[in-house]
Protein backbone atom coordinates (compact mmCIF):
# COMPACT_ATOMS: atom_id res chain seq x y z
CA UNK A 1 0.00 0.00 0.00
CA UNK A 2 1.53 3.31 -1.08
CA UNK A 3 1.23 5.84 1.71
CA UNK A 4 0.97 8.79 -0.66
CA UNK A 5 -2.25 7.68 -2.31
CA UNK A 6 -3.79 7.04 1.08
CA UNK A 7 -5.05 10.60 1.44
CA UNK A 8 -7.10 10.47 -1.74
CA UNK A 9 -10.77 10.12 -0.99
CA UNK A 10 -11.37 8.02 -4.08
CA UNK A 11 -8.75 5.48 -3.03
CA UNK A 12 -9.76 1.98 -4.08
CA UNK A 13 -8.89 -0.86 -1.72
CA UNK A 14 -7.93 -3.98 -3.72
CA UNK A 15 -10.30 -6.94 -3.42
CA UNK A 16 -7.44 -9.07 -2.06
CA UNK A 17 -6.91 -6.83 0.97
CA UNK A 18 -10.53 -7.29 2.00
CA UNK A 19 -10.35 -11.06 1.54
CA UNK A 20 -7.20 -11.27 3.73
CA UNK A 21 -8.93 -9.23 6.45
CA UNK A 22 -11.98 -11.52 6.24
CA UNK A 23 -9.77 -14.64 6.63
CA UNK A 24 -8.11 -13.03 9.66
CA UNK A 25 -11.55 -12.26 11.15
CA UNK A 26 -12.70 -15.87 10.75
CA UNK A 27 -9.46 -17.18 12.30
CA UNK A 28 -9.95 -14.83 15.27
CA UNK A 29 -13.55 -16.08 15.58
CA UNK A 30 -12.26 -19.67 15.77
CA UNK A 31 -9.61 -18.59 18.30
CA UNK A 32 -12.12 -16.83 20.54
CA UNK A 33 -14.33 -19.97 20.66
CA UNK A 34 -11.30 -22.13 21.51
CA UNK A 35 -10.26 -19.72 24.28
CA UNK A 36 -13.78 -19.88 25.74
CA UNK A 37 -13.84 -23.69 25.59
CA UNK A 38 -10.37 -24.17 27.11
CA UNK A 39 -11.37 -21.96 30.04
CA UNK A 40 -8.41 -19.90 31.09
CA UNK A 41 -10.29 -19.26 34.33
CA UNK A 42 -10.41 -15.53 35.06
CA UNK A 43 -8.39 -14.48 32.05
CA UNK A 44 -10.71 -16.03 29.45
CA UNK A 45 -13.04 -13.03 29.57
CA UNK A 46 -10.23 -10.54 29.10
CA UNK A 47 -8.63 -12.56 26.30
CA UNK A 48 -11.99 -12.79 24.51
CA UNK A 49 -12.64 -9.06 24.88
CA UNK A 50 -9.12 -8.43 23.57
CA UNK A 51 -9.80 -10.67 20.56
CA UNK A 52 -13.14 -8.87 20.00
CA UNK A 53 -11.28 -5.55 20.02
CA UNK A 54 -8.72 -6.81 17.50
CA UNK A 55 -11.61 -7.94 15.26
CA UNK A 56 -13.34 -4.57 15.69
CA UNK A 57 -10.04 -2.86 14.86
CA UNK A 58 -9.66 -4.86 11.64
CA UNK A 59 -13.22 -3.97 10.60
CA UNK A 60 -12.65 -0.29 11.47
CA UNK A 61 -9.27 0.12 9.81
CA UNK A 62 -9.85 -1.89 6.64
CA UNK A 63 -13.56 -2.46 5.97
CA UNK A 64 -14.49 1.01 7.25
CA UNK A 65 -11.49 2.54 5.50
CA UNK A 66 -10.18 4.27 8.63
CA UNK A 67 -6.57 3.37 7.74
CA UNK A 68 -6.85 5.59 4.69
CA UNK A 69 -8.63 8.52 6.37
CA UNK A 70 -7.17 11.77 7.60
CA UNK A 71 -5.88 12.07 11.19
CA UNK A 72 -8.83 14.34 12.07
CA UNK A 73 -11.38 11.53 11.70
CA UNK A 74 -9.14 9.11 13.63
CA UNK A 75 -8.77 11.68 16.41
CA UNK A 76 -12.53 12.22 16.62
CA UNK A 77 -13.21 8.49 16.82
CA UNK A 78 -10.51 8.17 19.48
CA UNK A 79 -12.23 10.89 21.53
CA UNK A 80 -15.57 9.08 21.32
CA UNK A 81 -14.03 5.80 22.48
CA UNK A 82 -12.05 7.60 25.21
CA UNK A 83 -15.27 9.26 26.42
CA UNK A 84 -17.06 5.91 26.56
CA UNK A 85 -14.11 4.34 28.40
CA UNK A 86 -14.05 7.19 30.92
CA UNK A 87 -17.80 6.85 31.54
CA UNK A 88 -17.43 3.08 32.05
CA UNK A 89 -14.56 3.67 34.52
CA UNK A 90 -16.52 6.32 36.45
CA UNK A 91 -19.58 4.08 36.49
CA UNK A 92 -17.59 1.21 37.95
CA UNK A 93 -15.92 3.47 40.52
CA UNK A 94 -19.38 4.62 41.59
CA UNK A 95 -20.82 1.11 41.83
CA UNK A 96 -17.81 -0.46 43.57
CA UNK A 97 -17.20 2.19 46.24
CA UNK A 98 -20.80 2.94 47.04
CA UNK B 1 -31.97 17.64 -16.17
CA UNK B 2 -28.33 18.12 -17.03
CA UNK B 3 -26.22 17.44 -13.97
CA UNK B 4 -23.14 19.39 -15.07
CA UNK B 5 -23.56 22.07 -12.41
CA UNK B 6 -24.01 19.57 -9.58
CA UNK B 7 -21.76 20.00 -6.56
CA UNK B 8 -20.88 17.06 -4.39
CA UNK B 9 -19.17 17.00 -1.03
CA UNK B 10 -17.98 13.44 -0.73
CA UNK B 11 -15.86 14.08 2.37
CA UNK B 12 -18.64 16.00 4.10
CA UNK B 13 -21.12 13.20 3.44
CA UNK B 14 -18.71 10.65 4.86
CA UNK B 15 -17.96 12.72 7.99
CA UNK B 16 -21.68 13.20 8.53
CA UNK B 17 -22.14 9.45 8.51
CA UNK B 18 -19.27 9.02 10.98
CA UNK B 19 -20.87 11.58 13.32
CA UNK B 20 -24.06 9.54 13.25
CA UNK B 21 -22.04 6.41 14.03
CA UNK B 22 -20.42 8.21 17.00
CA UNK B 23 -23.89 8.65 18.49
CA UNK B 24 -24.59 4.97 17.78
CA UNK B 25 -21.39 3.98 19.62
CA UNK B 26 -22.57 5.89 22.70
CA UNK B 27 -26.10 4.48 22.31
CA UNK B 28 -24.91 0.87 22.37
CA UNK B 29 -22.17 1.85 24.84
CA UNK B 30 -24.80 2.68 27.44
CA UNK B 31 -26.17 -0.85 27.24
CA UNK B 32 -22.67 -2.32 27.42
CA UNK B 33 -22.10 -0.34 30.64
CA UNK B 34 -25.32 -1.76 32.08
CA UNK B 35 -24.23 -5.26 31.07
CA UNK B 36 -20.76 -4.95 32.62
CA UNK B 37 -22.00 -3.53 35.92
CA UNK B 38 -24.60 -6.29 36.36
CA UNK B 39 -22.10 -8.88 35.15
CA UNK B 40 -19.68 -7.75 37.87
CA UNK B 41 -22.45 -7.88 40.46
CA UNK B 42 -24.00 -11.22 39.43
CA UNK B 43 -21.04 -13.05 37.84
CA UNK B 44 -22.25 -16.50 38.88
CA UNK B 45 -25.83 -15.98 37.68
CA UNK B 46 -24.60 -14.69 34.33
CA UNK B 47 -22.49 -17.84 33.87
CA UNK B 48 -25.47 -20.05 34.70
CA UNK B 49 -27.86 -18.20 32.39
CA UNK B 50 -25.38 -18.12 29.49
CA UNK B 51 -25.54 -21.94 29.39
CA UNK B 52 -28.95 -21.44 27.71
CA UNK B 53 -27.25 -19.80 24.72
CA UNK B 54 -26.70 -21.88 21.61
CA UNK B 55 -22.97 -21.52 20.87
CA UNK B 56 -23.22 -23.18 17.44
CA UNK B 57 -25.96 -20.84 16.19
CA UNK B 58 -24.18 -17.83 17.70
CA UNK B 59 -20.90 -18.78 15.99
CA UNK B 60 -22.61 -19.36 12.63
CA UNK B 61 -24.30 -15.97 12.92
CA UNK B 62 -20.97 -14.30 13.66
CA UNK B 63 -19.42 -15.90 10.58
CA UNK B 64 -22.45 -14.90 8.47
CA UNK B 65 -22.23 -11.28 9.58
CA UNK B 66 -18.44 -11.08 9.08
CA UNK B 67 -18.85 -12.51 5.57
CA UNK B 68 -21.66 -10.05 4.77
CA UNK B 69 -19.32 -7.25 5.85
CA UNK B 70 -16.74 -8.56 3.37
CA UNK B 71 -19.38 -8.59 0.61
CA UNK B 72 -20.45 -4.96 1.13
CA UNK B 73 -16.80 -3.82 1.37
CA UNK B 74 -16.04 -5.59 -1.94
CA UNK B 75 -19.17 -4.08 -3.53
CA UNK B 76 -17.80 -0.57 -2.85
CA UNK B 77 -14.46 -1.41 -4.47
CA UNK B 78 -16.41 -2.90 -7.40
CA UNK B 79 -18.42 0.33 -7.87
CA UNK B 80 -15.23 2.42 -7.73
CA UNK B 81 -13.75 0.10 -10.38
CA UNK B 82 -16.85 0.67 -12.53
CA UNK B 83 -17.93 -2.98 -12.24
CA UNK B 84 -21.59 -2.31 -11.42
CA UNK B 85 -22.90 -5.81 -12.15
CA UNK B 86 -20.46 -7.35 -9.68
CA UNK B 87 -21.37 -4.67 -7.14
CA UNK B 88 -25.09 -5.46 -7.43
CA UNK B 89 -24.34 -9.17 -6.93
CA UNK B 90 -22.25 -8.45 -3.84
CA UNK B 91 -24.89 -6.12 -2.39
CA UNK B 92 -27.53 -8.79 -3.00
CA UNK B 93 -25.32 -11.32 -1.21
CA UNK B 94 -25.04 -8.90 1.73
CA UNK B 95 -28.84 -8.60 1.94
CA UNK B 96 -29.26 -12.40 1.77
CA UNK B 97 -26.70 -12.93 4.55
CA UNK B 98 -28.40 -10.25 6.64
CA UNK B 99 -31.69 -12.11 6.20
CA UNK B 100 -29.99 -15.42 7.11
CA UNK B 101 -28.72 -13.76 10.30
CA UNK B 102 -32.25 -12.69 11.23
CA UNK B 103 -33.72 -16.13 10.45
CA UNK B 104 -31.15 -17.79 12.75
CA UNK B 105 -31.90 -15.15 15.40
CA UNK B 106 -35.60 -15.97 15.03
CA UNK B 107 -34.92 -19.65 15.76
CA UNK B 108 -32.83 -18.75 18.82
CA UNK B 109 -35.53 -16.48 20.20
CA UNK B 110 -38.43 -18.88 19.56
CA UNK B 111 -36.41 -21.69 21.18
CA UNK B 112 -35.96 -19.56 24.32
CA UNK B 113 -39.59 -18.45 24.35
CA UNK B 114 -40.77 -22.08 24.01
CA UNK B 115 -38.67 -22.87 27.09
CA UNK B 116 -40.59 -20.17 28.93
CA UNK B 117 -37.78 -17.62 28.89
CA UNK B 118 -39.39 -14.27 28.11
CA UNK B 119 -40.01 -11.14 30.19
CA UNK B 120 -42.26 -11.76 33.21
CA UNK B 121 -42.69 -15.47 32.38
CA UNK B 122 -43.49 -17.91 35.23
CA UNK B 123 -40.16 -19.69 34.57
CA UNK B 124 -38.12 -16.49 34.82
CA UNK B 125 -39.84 -15.24 37.95
CA UNK B 126 -38.67 -18.37 39.80
CA UNK B 127 -34.95 -18.00 39.04
CA UNK B 128 -32.41 -15.63 40.56
CA UNK B 129 -32.33 -11.88 39.87
CA UNK B 130 -28.99 -12.09 38.05
CA UNK B 131 -30.31 -14.63 35.56
CA UNK B 132 -33.41 -12.53 34.92
CA UNK B 133 -31.14 -9.54 34.24
CA UNK B 134 -29.01 -11.61 31.85
CA UNK B 135 -32.01 -12.61 29.75
CA UNK B 136 -33.44 -9.10 29.90
CA UNK B 137 -30.17 -7.67 28.60
CA UNK B 138 -29.99 -10.46 26.02
CA UNK B 139 -33.39 -9.59 24.57
CA UNK B 140 -32.83 -5.83 24.63
CA UNK B 141 -29.30 -5.88 23.19
CA UNK B 142 -29.74 -8.56 20.53
CA UNK B 143 -33.20 -7.11 19.78
CA UNK B 144 -31.86 -3.61 19.14
CA UNK B 145 -28.96 -5.08 17.20
CA UNK B 146 -31.42 -7.13 15.14
CA UNK B 147 -33.42 -3.96 14.45
CA UNK B 148 -30.21 -2.36 13.13
CA UNK B 149 -29.63 -5.40 10.89
CA UNK B 150 -33.19 -5.06 9.57
CA UNK B 151 -32.71 -1.34 8.85
CA UNK B 152 -29.41 -2.17 7.14
CA UNK B 153 -31.12 -4.74 4.92
CA UNK B 154 -33.76 -2.18 3.85
CA UNK B 155 -31.13 0.51 3.15
CA UNK B 156 -28.88 -1.86 1.17
CA UNK B 157 -31.94 -2.94 -0.86
CA UNK B 158 -32.36 0.70 -1.87
CA UNK B 159 -28.66 0.83 -2.79
CA UNK B 160 -29.15 -2.17 -5.09
CA UNK B 161 -31.94 -0.22 -6.80
CA UNK B 162 -29.77 2.93 -7.05
CA UNK B 163 -26.82 0.99 -8.46
CA UNK B 164 -29.00 -0.69 -11.07
CA UNK B 165 -30.61 2.65 -11.94
CA UNK B 166 -27.17 4.19 -12.54
CA UNK B 167 -27.56 6.56 -9.62
CA UNK B 168 -24.50 5.12 -7.87
CA UNK B 169 -21.40 5.30 -10.07
CA UNK B 170 -17.61 5.26 -9.84
CA UNK B 171 -17.85 9.07 -9.59
CA UNK B 172 -20.76 9.22 -7.15
CA UNK B 173 -20.67 6.47 -4.54
CA UNK B 174 -21.24 8.32 -1.24
CA UNK B 175 -24.62 6.68 -0.64
CA UNK B 176 -23.20 3.18 -0.97
CA UNK B 177 -20.04 3.99 0.99
CA UNK B 178 -22.05 5.41 3.91
CA UNK B 179 -24.37 2.39 3.84
CA UNK B 180 -21.27 0.21 4.04
CA UNK B 181 -20.03 2.16 7.09
CA UNK B 182 -23.37 1.56 8.80
CA UNK B 183 -23.33 -2.16 8.00
CA UNK B 184 -19.76 -2.54 9.31
CA UNK B 185 -20.73 -0.73 12.50
CA UNK B 186 -23.60 -3.18 13.05
CA UNK B 187 -21.05 -5.96 12.51
CA UNK B 188 -18.75 -4.47 15.18
CA UNK B 189 -21.60 -4.35 17.71
CA UNK B 190 -22.18 -8.07 17.11
CA UNK B 191 -18.43 -8.76 17.47
CA UNK B 192 -18.78 -7.58 21.09
CA UNK B 193 -22.22 -9.10 21.75
CA UNK B 194 -21.03 -12.57 20.74
CA UNK B 195 -18.38 -13.13 23.49
CA UNK B 196 -20.50 -11.33 26.11
CA UNK B 197 -23.56 -13.55 25.68
CA UNK B 198 -22.32 -16.80 24.15
CA UNK B 199 -18.81 -17.32 25.50
CA UNK B 200 -19.13 -16.87 29.26
CA UNK B 201 -20.35 -20.28 30.42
Amino acid sequence: MVQGEAEKSGHIVPYGTYVYVWVALLLLLALTIVVAKVELSKYGVFVNLLIASIKAGLVLFFFMHLKYERWLLKAMLFMVIATLTAVIALFFADVMFR
Amino acid sequence: MEKSGEQRDHIGAKYGMWFFLFTEILFFGGMFILYSVYRAKYAHDFHLAAAEENLLLGSINTAVLLTSSLAIALSISAVKNGNYRLSVKLQTATVLMGLAFLVIKYFEWTDKISKGIYPDSPVLLKISAGQILFFGLYYVMTGLHGLHVLIGIVVISFMIYFTRAGDITSENFSKLENTGLYWHFVDIVWIYLFPLFYLIT
